[in-house]
């Protein structure tokens, strides 16, 4: 990502990962004067968890009382509608329902609205009239609904991928394909080792924000008391715009290892299905699975009978960093601040926990305020939702936005070059800035195209672009 | 924005829409534009380089670039207009239909509208494919862009799934590129591709068709390092004990061609479950008053000879309506509706007007690979055509050319059906 410039001797802030949790942090600390970087082991930020989950503001009932996890989730929750108008990410509060099937779930219910209660959200349960009013095609076997208006959801990577924008138009760096392979104490904070395109550099910094995600503990090991990340992977299905099943977020009554299947539309339109949660011991596990993604889609079609196989595009499974029941949030070390295990609802928690770690480094450095910063970043214009009025207008202040490159999420020319100015350096990253790639034909036609533009503007022969970094060449 | 008035506005300019613009011409209509998306015409014929194309049109073997040279001679023989590098946004029930270009949005007010966008590849996401998501994954079609058009190299260790025709072809292609084509899996118990593109492409070369096999498991972390095959059983499911690993740099996918029907919807045509394309009359008309509809979106085609043909009659029968003669496809009681069974999958048109003329024409397609079976046209119950056919497969379109009797009494029948006899021999 722009931004770069030789690393410094002593920095004042390094935070160490680049999903949701590190783009946040970075974004808040540079409301701060001082000297930030943001390293990421991949091609991209957004590249591990935050790409790869189901995308929910969680209203906050479900977390239990008096953990960081309820504390970080209401306050992210509150926060979330604010900061992507700032930074112009998808947002929509769509409301939530939780169903029960059976005298059991409507116990369930009432013990979640009870907790709803403590941690200051409100919520109401609802009849199965009331519940299919909302949501015609619930299951007949609903006999009551949790209802969260409050609950939302939002483009989980966008909001990374903007938070880092913001980040970098207000003084920040941020470096990806380095990854911080070591770190010690050394007498003005830390030092870090970090690697890229296989040279090691030390980096020395004042403080440290770890936001690692699933190698959090790696980073946090080296300097405090030992925990352990465990991943439990996710797996889903997406559908097809066409099918939109759902306007509310749908769950099932939760378990003991999360909130159990979901059916929800995205903020662009599709329709997620899942997670499955299953604890892993490889922290690489990303494969899906031909039978777990059979049993996810057999119990969401218990939510919503009326979904149908034939709208699938797409599965995917992401990771969740799971350390015991709650969220490690704070300074395990003298300036070193963690965000780990900070699985779900890590998404809604993510402006709480990044506000709070910005301002607690900034204490601990004694940071002045950074009056030049700008809270807002402005999107990539986008051809697919502009009127064609706009579109026109568009078309006339730069004719690359009248190429079609993506027909089926009408995606330009235009758009893509400015999300390589932005960053992209990949086929995937270009996808998750303006969705070329994203829909029903699954880059099918926009992949030669995608494949000569980046060639183009990265400057590198064709064979060498990629999927997403790292050795996922797209020719041999 | 600009606003053009034409009596007929062509939607894609492949092999379906050329031929209809040339009918259109040739039927009297001179104001025609056609909107094609791309720099240039032809569609999907440019990617096309292999022979086999025009046997029956043009009474020539002609690579799929020639035989779009052939029809773009055609369009300028005539100066038929074609917008170039315009790209389709929204067609709606009135006709209007709107567009983007370099030079901006353009509004056209058409009398009829003819859709010809053809089809895309079904991705690997549609038929659920377990296990990694790393490069090296393409689409049949994608693959042979990259190749034919772009001059890429795209993999030198490949495996193929679904033996569909640009399966095969590719199979063949990738051997010629340098590259080792380790096999073709087939889910079904037959190829759905054309007999003579299984002999000269994967027989030729020594290249394994795996029927009632799937590829399970896709392997790699950055680029494809393996899949995993398995046969199925008769439901199509694997059978894990035969499951075995096979390494590759590329998979290609093969495995279906769905009608690009998008614009089609917006404007609110109805469409058929089994063809993914609209439900047509005879004069190629959809249910929206003046939307017509030809070539692979309105189903998917084996050649581009009958893509031609088809597409031709729609362009006719397009150019008859902006004279206001065409039967329309709105009024229930002006056709009849032809059923179909005993194995034939679906026929188009779905509708025959009563008060339509001229002879008429079935394209159709069967469910399974029948032998010394016969195609059976009735008509209040009296067979009006029976015609044998020593074999028939999915992956071929079965053609029935109905006299102008026959085709007299299909206006005038109560039910007509298209079905299948056989002798018990599959």
């Amino acid at each position: 990502m722009k931004g770069k410039k030789e690393i410094g001797k002593t920095i004042d802030c390094a935070v160490v990962g680049g999903g949701v949790i590190g783009c946040f942090a970075a974004r808040e600390l540079s409301r701060f004067r001082g000297d930030f970087c943001l390293f990421e082991a991949e091609s991209d930020v957004a590249s591990g968890t935050t790409k790869a989950n189901s995308g929910i503001v969680h209203a906050g009932y479900d977390a239990k009382p008096h953990t960081q996890k309820s504390k970080y989730n209401v306050a992210g929750s509150l926060m979330m509608e604010k900061v992507c108008r700032e930074l112009e990410v998808p947002y929509k509060r769509n409301g939530a329902m939780v169903i029960a099937f059976d005298a059991d779930g409507r116990e369930k219910l009432t013990a979640l609205k009870a907790r709803g209660i403590e941690n200051g959200v409100q919520t109401e349960i609802i009849s199965s009239d009331a519940a299919r009013a909302k949501e015609p095609r619930l299951s007949d076997r609903v006999i009551a609904a949790l209802y969260a208006k409050s609950s939302a959801i939002v483009s989980p990577y966008e909001l990374a991928i903007a938070c880092a924008e913001n980040f970098i138009d207000n003084g920040g760096r941020v470096y990806t394909n380095t990854c911080v392979v070591g770190i010690a104490r050394h007498e003005r904070g830390y030092a870090l080792t970090v690697r890229k395109d296989g040279k090691e550099t030390t980096v020395v910094c004042r403080a440290v924000i770890n936001a690692a995600g699933l190698y959090a503990d790696e980073i946090h090991n080296a300097v405090a008391k030992p925990i352990a990340i465990r991943p439990r992977r996710g797996q889903y299905v997406l559908l097809d715009k066409s099918a939109m099943p759902v306007t509310h977020t749908v769950f099932q009554t939760p378990t003991a290892l999360g909130k159990g299947v979901l059916v929800s539309p995205t903020c662009h339109g599709n329709t997620v299905i899942g997670p499955s949660a299953e604890d892993v011991s490889d922290k690489t596990a990303l494969e899906t699975t031909a039978d777990v993604l059979d049993e996810v889609f057999r119990k969401a079609a218990l939510s919503v009978p009326s979904i149908n196989k034939r709208d699938i595009i797409t599965q995917f499974s992401g990771l969740r960093a799971v350390c015991g029941d709650d969220f490690i949030i704070g300074e395990s070390a003298d300036g070193f601040f963690d965000a780990a295990g900070v699985c779900s609802p890590g998404l809604a928690s993510s402006p709480a926990i990044g506000e709070y770690l910005a301002t607690a480094v900034a204490k601990k450095l004694g940071l002045d305020e950074n009056r030049a910063f700008d809270s807002h970043r402005a999107a990539i214009p986008c051809f697919a939702t502009a009127t064609d009025e706009e579109r026109d207008r568009l078309i006339q202040s730069d004719p690359r936005y009248g190429h079609i490159v993506c027909r089926c999420e009408t995606v330009t020319e235009a758009e893509i070059i400015e999300a390589v100015r932005r960053g992209a350096r990949d086929l995937d990253g270009v996808k998750r800035r303006v969705r070329a790639g994203m829909g029903r034909c699954q880059a099918g036609f926009c992949t030669p195209a995608m494949v000569k533009i980046l060639s183009r503007e990265l400057g590198i022969p064709e064979e060498l672009v990629t999927k997403r970094g790292g050795g996922s060449y797209m020719g041999i | 924005m600009e606003t053009i008035e034409k009596k007929i506005v062509i939607i894609g300019g492949g092999p379906a829409g050329l031929a209809a613009a040339v009918a259109a011409y040739d039927a009297g209509e001179r104001d025609i534009a056609v909107l094609e998306r791309d720099g240039y015409g032809g569609g999907i014929l440019n990617q096309c380089i292999h022979n086999g194309f025009g046997l029956h049109t043009f009474n020539a073997e002609l690579t799929g670039p020639e035989y779009a040279a052939r029809y773009l001679e055609l369009m300028r023989a005539r100066n038929i207009r074609i917008d170039y590098d315009t790209m389709v946004l929204s067609v709606s029930g009135d006709r209007t239909v709107t567009a983007a270009g370099p030079r901006g949005m353009v509004r056209y007010d058409a009398g009829a509208v003819i859709l010809a966008c053809g089809c895309r590849e079904r991705p690997r996401g549609a038929i659920n494919i377990a296990g990694t998501r790393p490069s090296g994954v393409f689409s049949a079609g994608t693959a042979q862009r990259m190749i034919n058009v772009d001059g890429q190299r795209i993999g030198s260790r490949v495996f193929i799934l679904g033996s569909g025709d640009i399966g095969l072809i590719m199979a063949r292609r990738m051997t010629f590129e340098g590259a080792s084509v380790a096999g073709v899996a087939e889910l079904m118990p037959y190829s759905s591709g054309l007999s003579r593109n299984i002999a000269q492409c994967l027989d030729d070369f020594g290249i394994p068709l795996m029927l009632s096999t799937t590829v399970i498991e896709i392997r790699g972390r950055d680029r494809i390092s393996s899949v995993v095959v398995a046969n199925v059983d008769e439901n199509k499911r694997p059978i894990k004990s035969t499951a075995r690993e096979i390494e590759c740099d590329t998979l290609l996918l093969s495995v279906g061609l769905l009608p690009e029907n998008e614009l089609a919807m917006g404007a609110g045509v109805s469409l058929s479950r089994v063809t993914g394309g609209a439900v047509v009359n005879d004069a190629f008309m959809t249910d929206v008053d003046g939307v017509f509809m030809c070539g692979n979106c309105l189903h998917v085609h084996d050649l581009v000879d009958y893509v031609s043909k088809e597409s031709a009659a729609c362009g006719r029968a397009a150019a008859e309506y902006v004279k206001a003669k065409a039967p329309c496809n709105t009024d229930k009681s002006d056709f009849v509706t032809i059923k179909t069974s005993g194995g034939v999958r679906y026929c188009v048109p779905q509708n025959i007007t009563r008060s339509g003329g001229g002879s008429i024409t079935l394209r159709m397609r069967v469910d399974n690979v029948y032998r010394k079976a016969r195609l059976v046209v009735c008509a209040d119950g009296a067979a009006i055509i029976n015609r044998p056919r020593p074999i028939m497969t999915p992956g071929e379109m079965e053609t029935l050319e109905l006299d102008d009797k026959a085709s007299t009494a299909v206006r005038k029948a109560e039910k007509v059906e298209v079905r299948l006899e056989t002798e018990g021999v599959k």
